[in-house]
């Protein structure tokens, strides 16, 4: 175990390499490491270009670690990958969820067996390139949301605990884009004028569908059924729930003329997606489970932010505790409460926790 | 830090007297082999000379012979080259499920393009069943394609009794050699293949040479068509300098290859002895005795292979899990898989493979690191505490470059 040998999880982009470039700089004993997740050499030669951990973005990485002169690793995970974030990604629409694979991808592939790894090799720490801050305090560690609110990335790291924390750096927490672009070029990095990873990385062209026809059996994901009104009253025909997230407007096939009409909720026993009017999207709360707590959380009762969705304007709630499961009401009704997201807890700039939502109230 | 190279299977450091032989043809023997004027004549020399030098290390004769970029292309040029060539006779190949990447990526190109291919496994000692490659032929069988020596195990498969199989069913052999050249002797006429592949930098020779014996008669359609070079079988201009450095690693490794079994076989023990007297729960992979002198796969249970890897490299010991893949991410080993390993004992795995420069001090070093390495890691679960007593906690508030 060494304090100042530190693995950083390359990912090619330029935030994770300016990270490695600003934690050697400041005398770390830097090892970069990038994932392997996902097998594409099946596909042929796609243009992966935009996604994270594509062959092209394995190459680049490898040339920043170059640049820096510190070793280099691919570790292999693609096994791990598959069944804990695609199989839950494919297995989540198939109930009628809208997955979040980047939280899942997080807490298992990153703070889990990459962790683990820096830990075998002896590193003292993993660094990653995320915009967040963990504030170090005797007896606890708080994770804060990034200086920078634009790119804050919090929202995604709700499942860090304790132990995590302690072993986790993120170098870019205070730092604007500008500034980190601006330290790429400064270090020389070839990747300082990289575009963002947006798409999800194994996933083609935003066609998700795809993946799931071909994981889950064309014939059962794709089951067609009947788009109705919350009362029932049929208004077309869908052909797979999967393909529909809550607050949708687009690909509605619907010709009454009353529109527009908005996915309000999905009824997975009669395949029937329900739609309504944009009012109707509105929930004064919701449920979420499997909610963990960085610290020992807020009180039974207590006033919190609540984000909803990564890029949702935090909102005030009350939650109350019960277990794992957690009962959100907002002081104002909140759009599109999306089962399958997660449901993370503020208390000003500090997270406190989060859970994944099972389902509006009201 | 030490540097301490035992990855000879990846490849291997070209030998001074391979430089000496490859020197003149990248500084004053410029010209093309194939132009009629005085600068062809010595670089023509040259490559015939190594051709001659590679054919007696083969056993076989000159026009058997084609200079290729590497193992992989051997390998491609003999499996593709004959199945399209017998494609009028059959669509069945034979191969195992234990070969190099370039057999069997390449048999699966041609499952894609119509072929049968039956990938034959292995059993625990990672040895092949005879009595299920008779049962695998068939009518349609064009192609038999087993490698010679295992690159992760070292494990060495009774190729002539293989060929024998195939004469009796006048079925085309070849023969992945890449890992037996320099380890066991190669007389194509003893081991009764049609076609074996051999590649330059696992024999001290340089990357971006290869060779493959193509028995005369046999029928090949070429991978790369141009110029009329290596006798219309191989288009592009030879590499000279590379084929003069194999011509003279072949000579070296025929000279040498009983001193240097015997002397890697030593090491070998040494090496194995060590580890597995001084770490507990330690399996060597592969059959005991049928296994080349250099290679040592062994498994170290509760630790992943991977990680070790990396704890060695940070001392300085180069050692790998199987072949090196394009991407140099470390996969699960398909080798030992298919001999039944469980996953966790296969990811535990790692392969030793000795060669020249080794030394007992150096294999000394490895008995004396690896141990508390492997120690360390297994005592990890409960990894926190112990880390967080003596890391640093660190801020990082506002640091800016």
């Amino acid at each position: 175990m060494n304090g100042k040998k530190v693995v950083v999880a390359m990912s090619g982009g330029v935030d994770s390499s300016t990270a490695a470039a600003l934690l050697k700089d400041q005398g770390f004993e830097v090892i970069g490491m990038s994932m392997q997740l996902w097998d594409y050499s099946e596909r042929g030669a796609r243009d992966t270009a935009g996604s994270c951990c594509s062959l092209d973005d394995v190459y680049d990485a490898r040339r920043v670690a170059d640049t820096l002169d510190i070793p280099f690793y691919v570790v292999n995970m693609e096994e791990v990958f598959s069944r804990e974030v695609v199989d839950y990604f494919v297995g989540s629409y198939l109930k009628g969820f809208t997955p979040n694979p980047c939280i899942k991808c997080n807490d298992v592939m990153k703070f889990d067996v990459l962790l683990r790894k820096s830990m075998e090799i002896g590193a003292g720490y993993l660094a990653t390139g995320h915009y967040a801050r963990i504030r170090r305090e005797a007896g606890a560690c708080r994770l804060l949301k990034a200086d920078d609110a634009a790119k804050d990335q919090s929202y995604f790291l709700f499942t860090m605990t304790q132990d995590r924390l302690k072993r986790v750096l993120f170098p870019l927490g205070s730092l604007t884009k500008d500034e980190v672009r601006g330290c790429a070029k400064k270090f020389g990095l070839g990747v300082a004028e990289k575009r963002e990873s947006q798409e999800i990385c194994f996933v083609e062209d935003g066609h998700y569908s795809d993946l799931i026809s071909t994981r889950a059996g064309a014939r059962h994901a794709s089951r067609p059924g009947d788009i109705v009104d919350r009362l029932g009253a049929p208004l077309g025909s869908h052909n797979g729930l999967f393909r529909y997230t809550i607050g949708q407007r687009r690909g509605l096939d619907i010709k009454d003329g009353q529109g527009p009409y908005y996915v309000v909720g999905m009824d997975l026993p009669a395949n029937r997606l329900i739609v309504g009017k944009e009012d109707e999207l509105l929930s004064r709360g919701l449920l979420a489970n499997g909610v963990t707590w960085i610290t020992d959380g807020p009180e039974d009762g207590e006033g919190v932010d609540v984000k909803i969705r990564y890029r949702h304007e935090p909102a005030r709630a009350v939650i109350s505790r019960r277990g794992n499961d957690v009962r959100v009401m907002f002081s104002t009704p909140q759009k599109s409460v999306t089962p399958g997201q997660a449901a993370v807890f503020y208390r000003g700039e500090e997270v406190l926790g989060g859970g994944w939502i099972e389902r509006a109230i009201g | 830090m030490k540097r301490i190279y035992f990855d000879h299977n990846a490849t291997t450091p070209v030998q001074a007297e391979v430089f000496e032989a490859m020197l003149p043809f990248l500084r004053d023997e410029w010209g093309n082999p194939s132009s009629i004027h005085w600068a062809g004549r010595a670089p023509r020399k040259a490559v015939e000379e190594a051709r001659d030098k590679v054919c007696r290390f083969l056993n076989c004769s000159a026009a058997e012979l084609i200079f290729t970029s590497s193992g992989s292309e051997s390998d491609n040029l003999a499996i593709k080259g004959t199945a399209f060539a017998k494609k009028s006779k059959g669509n069945h190949i034979i191969t195992t499920k234990v070969e190099h990447p370039a057999v069997l990526n390449t048999c699966k190109y041609l499952e894609r393009e119509g072929f049968e291919v039956t990938y034959l496994g292995v059993d625990a000692d990672g040895m092949l069943s005879l009595d299920e490659l008779r049962a695998a032929i068939r009518p349609q069988t064009i192609l038999i394609t087993i490698m010679y020596v295992n690159n992760e195990t070292g494990v060495i498969f009774p190729v002539d009794e293989i060929g024998k199989i195939a004469e009796v069913h006048a079925v085309t052999f070849h023969t992945d050699a890449v890992q037996a050249a320099g380890k066991l002797p190669l007389d194509v006429k003893l081991l009764r293949c049609d076609l074996l592949s051999i590649s330059g930098h696992k024999l001290y020779a340089p990357k971006g040479v290869g060779a493959l014996y193509v028995k005369k008669g046999a029928r090949l359609i070429p991978l790369i068509h141009g110029g009329h070079h290596e006798r219309n079988r191989r288009g592009g201009t030879e590499n000279v300098s590379g084929i003069a450095g194999l011509g003279r690693a072949c000579e070296i490794a025929a000279r040498d290859m009983d001193k240097e079994t015997e002397r890697l076989g030593r090491l070998k023990h040494r090496l194995e002895r060590g580890l597995m007297d001084r770490i507990p729960h330690v399996k060597l992979n592969g059959h005991s005795e049928k296994r080349i002198a250099n290679t040592a796969n062994l498994s170290f249970e509760f630790v992943e292979g991977e990680s070790l890897l990396l704890n060695l490299d940070m001392i300085g010991i180069a050692a790998s899990s199987g072949s090196a893949c394009t991407s140099g991410s470390l996969e699960p080993s398909h080798v030992l898989v298919s001999m039944g390993l469980t996953p966790e004992i296969s990811h535990g795995s790692v392969r030793f493979s000795l060669g020249r420069a080794n030394t007992e001090e150096e294999v000394d070093y490895l008995i004396e690191k690896m141990p508390p390495i492997v120690e360390r890691m297994r005592g990890m679960s409960p990894l926190w505490n112990e880390a967080e007593k003596k890391g640093a906690l660190i801020d990082f508030e506002k640091k800016s470059c």
